[in-house]
């Protein structure tokens, strides 16, 4: 394999992971805080159908990521006021927000733009392109670090460099600043919280707010920038993936990184390698498709080892007798 | 000593009904508090002097918690007025209350066990957006406050790997950090080791040298007269009476807490033992980590004897306990049941003990003893529900287990008597006699129990020695844990003292002096050189 294959495929990985590392952040914020949420699919996925809509309408991206950002902001908000202010099993709080997701945006869809449930094709201006960075083209004639920095860091979306800035801003959040320590300590033992005379639900809700505009960006990713428009189920199972991921990196926010990499380069590697041969033989793509999966399976019950995430995970707070 | 009947209008007068030279710190008055159909605070009336360690008594349940939570602001009381430093303030949440001075030292920590102990510190007082400045302030405060308090603690420790004492001295920090001038602490001994608990006196006393005031709530009455100077006793949800330390005495206080006499030395005739039903051989058990905390232990529990286990938290008494119950297994070493060896390896073990007639009354009631979302009556069968009573097929005779429980509620006097009450809503000592009540009357050879009385009030407490003492007088080999060296003390026929995973030495509870046994239980073991 040559540098440029090698290099592809790292290209690849980065864009892969991209909306991977988004929702394992937002996923960060919600269970730091001892929010449960199963619901970073649904979100996405609502977001992508709201950021292609309302561009494919509007004809501005931008408008069409604040559309996504808007509806997963709101679909945070009906999963924050069942799990957090009516105190409903979490679990099925998301679960819900899933299937309303995943119903909502093929009828929406198929009502409004009649083309089975898909958005229209995005124009130039209706998605984000690629950003070429200052002296990208100048600096690719450099031996290795040229094509590296021209080719694998340069020329992404927005949303790519976004999503890796959020992973230090994110542990800048919670390690530096005071919401960051309180949204840990939440998550850990809420009545440390509110005898320290803090909201817990406001905290919490706070919380749940900020995974829902991450969760936006994830869901616009799909539609407005990898892809040109929505298509059914277009996430494709990514959320859970993220929870998978969050897991594995013990919800800490630099481990979380590497970990949506890891996915990522699987996922790229899936698709270099479809139409490979084994022994004389082609693999079938189905097999290698589900190579990712399979790996996240055999990673999560191998390699985590004991995974204890923030204790008073799952459970509403209520302040008992 | 007179009789006081607590019903008495002339029941001991309030200590001080004019205005103390250093002023009252808190005033409480008429407060009213119900959850839903119970009443957990009748018009309290209640004055703290500043610069005091005060008192409160009362049984669980009596309202003590509740009090002193409306004080902190983590309920709001329906009625009444609460008054700091003279003036009135209705005190809405924690953050005023800690703004007025009043902080709380809960008796489940309120800390973030995987924090550092600066970060727990800082917690909810912290100083501005980012956390470096507020670190900064509060390293340099509580190496302050360790000098002047003597609080020692290391500030970067995580709480999680100190132990207990050392996390309640966070919590004292906690609330000095915060500015409290008063200081409530509910229940602050009931997890702490006897040398922890002298270290938290020493704590107090200095605390009231430097002019704060102090609220201690307890039920244990030892720690009342060593450490108030007033004492307050709640009943059933009501103020009985305030009255000095040094003009009352325990049995006075004892009555007023449960409103009656009682006995508190156990009145217990000589033992006759028979022949050794229990024999413990050279068992040898280890601990969840591998490491070994049973180290060749033997011994032997005769037919109507008690053989109390005394010995500091932690030195190989519950895996000793769990091994020979059968929820441990064991490394080597042998458990002999009236003759006969027992098998115990598996995790069926204690079902096979059980089976065998050995019952256990395990040392964490709530955790191993119920199942606390249960009901009476199935908490009265666990652990028994396959014995042919409750039927055979299977399906289980509920009308059957229900008729049972219903008698041993009534024997057991277990209160509220209500089989269908969901476990968790009994107080301590309730449950403990619903887990009694389960072990003893299966009528076993055998009754091992641990910390039969951890938690549990005056009036159960009573009781409970006393349906030992029964058992024991019905021929059985009772074999008893217990941290308390009092309870060890005037319950055992025969103390075995464990130190570091080793029976280190026997004594006779009639002639051994506290002093004797507490060398023994810190491992000291020259007496029988001297003999």
């Amino acid at each position: 394999m040559d540098m440029g294959a090698i290099l592809s495929i790292l290209d690849a990985t980065l864009r892969l992971s991209t909306p991977l590392l988004l929702a394992c952040l937002a996923g960060l914020y919600s269970e730091r805080a001892g929010i449960f949420d199963i619901g970073l699919e649904g979100k996405m996925l609502a977001a992508a159908f709201a950021a292609a809509a309302v561009a494919a309408v509007s004809g501005s991206a931008w408008i069409g990521l604040m559309a996504g950002m808007a509806v997963s902001v709101m679909t945070a908000c009906l999963q924050g006021v069942a799990a957090i202010t009516l105190k409903g099993n979490q679990l099925i709080a998301g679960v819900a927000i899933n299937m309303l997701a995943a119903g909502l945006t093929t009828f929406l869809g198929q009502q409004w733009f009649h083309q089975g449930g898909r958005t229209p094709a995005l124009g130039p201006d209706g998605r984000f392109g690629a950003i070429q960075l200052p002296f990208a083209a100048e600096l690719s004639g450099v031996p290795i670090l040229g094509p590296i920095y021209a080719d694998l860091i340069s020329g992404h979306y927005l949303l790519v460099y976004i999503a890796f800035a959020m992973v230090a801003v994110t542990a800048y959040v919670l390690y530096r600043t005071r919401f960051g320590l309180r949204l840990r300590a939440v998550g850990e033992n809420p009545k440390a919280v509110d005898t320290a005379g803090i909201s817990v639900n406001k905290l919490r809700f706070q919380a749940v707010l900020i995974t829902g505009l991450l969760c936006g960006l994830a869901g616009a990713y799909f539609s407005i920038a990898q892809g040109s428009g929505f298509g059914n189920n277009m996430t494709a199972g990514k959320g859970y993936i993220a929870l998978a991921a969050l897991i594995f990196a013990k919800w800490k926010p630099v481990p979380a990184m590497f970990t949506c990499l890891l996915f990522g380069f699987l996922d790229a590697l899936q698709i270099r390698l479809q139409s490979a041969e084994l022994f004389g033989i082609e693999v079938p793509v189905q097999a290698i498709q589900a190579l990712p999966y399979v790996l996240t399976v055999v990673l999560l019950a191998g390699f985590i080892g004991k995974a204890v995430g923030p204790k008073a995970g799952g459970v509403p707070y209520t302040k008992e007798r | 000593m007179s009789e006081i009947n607590p019903q008495d209008p002339q029941r001991p007068q309030p200590a001080a009904a004019s205005v103390p030279a250093s002023g009252w710190a808190i005033e409480l008055e008429k407060i009213n508090k119900r959850f839903g159909p119970v009443h957990a605070n009748k018009d309290i009336d209640l004055k703290i002097e500043r610069g005091t360690i005060h008192g409160i008594v009362g049984e669980n349940g009596a309202g003590k918690s509740t009090l002193m939570s409306i004080l902190y602001g983590f309920y709001t009381a329906d009625s009444g007025t609460i008054r700091v430093n003279g003036e009135v303030h209705a005190i809405t949440d924690s953050r005023h209350a800690l703004a007025l001075g009043i902080g709380m030292v809960h008796q489940h920590f309120m800390l973030v066990d995987n924090f550092s102990v600066l970060e727990n510190v800082i917690l909810g007082a912290e100083d501005s957006g980012l956390l470096k400045p507020s670190l900064d302030r509060a390293r340099k405060e509580l190496d302050r406050l360790e000098t002047e308090y003597d609080l020692e603690v290391n500030p970067d420790a995580i709480v999680e790997d100190i132990s207990v004492g050392q996390q309640q001295r966070v919590e004292i920090l906690k609330a000095l950090y915060r500015g409290a001038e008063t200081l409530i602490l509910d229940e602050p001994t009931g997890v702490l080791t006897p040398k922890e608990a002298d270290d938290l006196f020493r704590v107090l006393e200095t605390l009231r040298a430097q002019g704060k005031t102090v609220i201690l709530i307890t039920h244990k009455l030892r720690e009342i007269m060593a450490i108030t100077d007033n004492v307050s006793v709640m009943r059933q949800g009501e103020m009985v009476a305030t009255v000095k330390t040094a003009e009352t005495s325990p049995e006075q206080l004892a009555e007023l807490m449960v409103g009656r006499r009682v006995l508190l030395r156990i009145d217990k005739g000589e033992a006759h033992p028979g022949k050794t039903l229990l024999e413990v051989q050279n068992l040898v058990v280890a601990d969840d980590l591998g490491i070994v905390r049973v180290k060749d232990v033997s011994f032997s529990v005769r037919a109507g004897e008690i053989v109390g286990i005394a010995g500091v938290s932690g030195n190989g008494q519950s895996e000793l306990l769990e091994s020979v119950t059968g929820m441990r297994d064991q490394r080597s070493g042998n458990v002999v049941l009236n003759g006969n060896p027992l098998s115990l390896k598996g995790d069926d073990g204690a079902a096979r003990a059980r089976a065998a007639g050995l019952a256990h009354v395990p040392e964490d009631r709530q955790r191993m003893g119920l199942v606390t979302s249960f009901s009476e009556w199935e908490n009265s069968i666990l652990g028994y529900h396959e014995t042919p009573t409750y039927g055979t097929g299977p399906l289980l005779d509920i009308a059957a287990a229900k008729r049972e429980a219903a008698e041993r509620i009534k024997t057991f006097d277990v209160r509220p008597a209500d089989i269908n009450l969901k476990g968790s809503l009994f107080s301590g000592g309730n449950q403990q006699k619903i887990v009694l009540a389960r072990e003893m009357e299966r009528n076993p050879d055998v009754l091992v129990v641990g910390q039969p009385t951890r938690g549990v009030d005056i009036g159960a407490i009573e009781f409970i020695h006393n349906q030992i003492i029964k058992m024991r007088d019905a021929g059985k080999a009772i074999l008893l844990v217990s941290v308390e060296l009092d309870e060890i003390r005037s319950l055992a026929d025969r103390i075995l003292v464990m130190f570091d995973g080793q029976i280190v030495g026997e004594a006779d509870p009639a002639t051994a002096t506290e002093g004797e046994l507490g060398l023994m239980m810190a491992g000291v073991t020259d007496r029988k050189a001297a003999e």
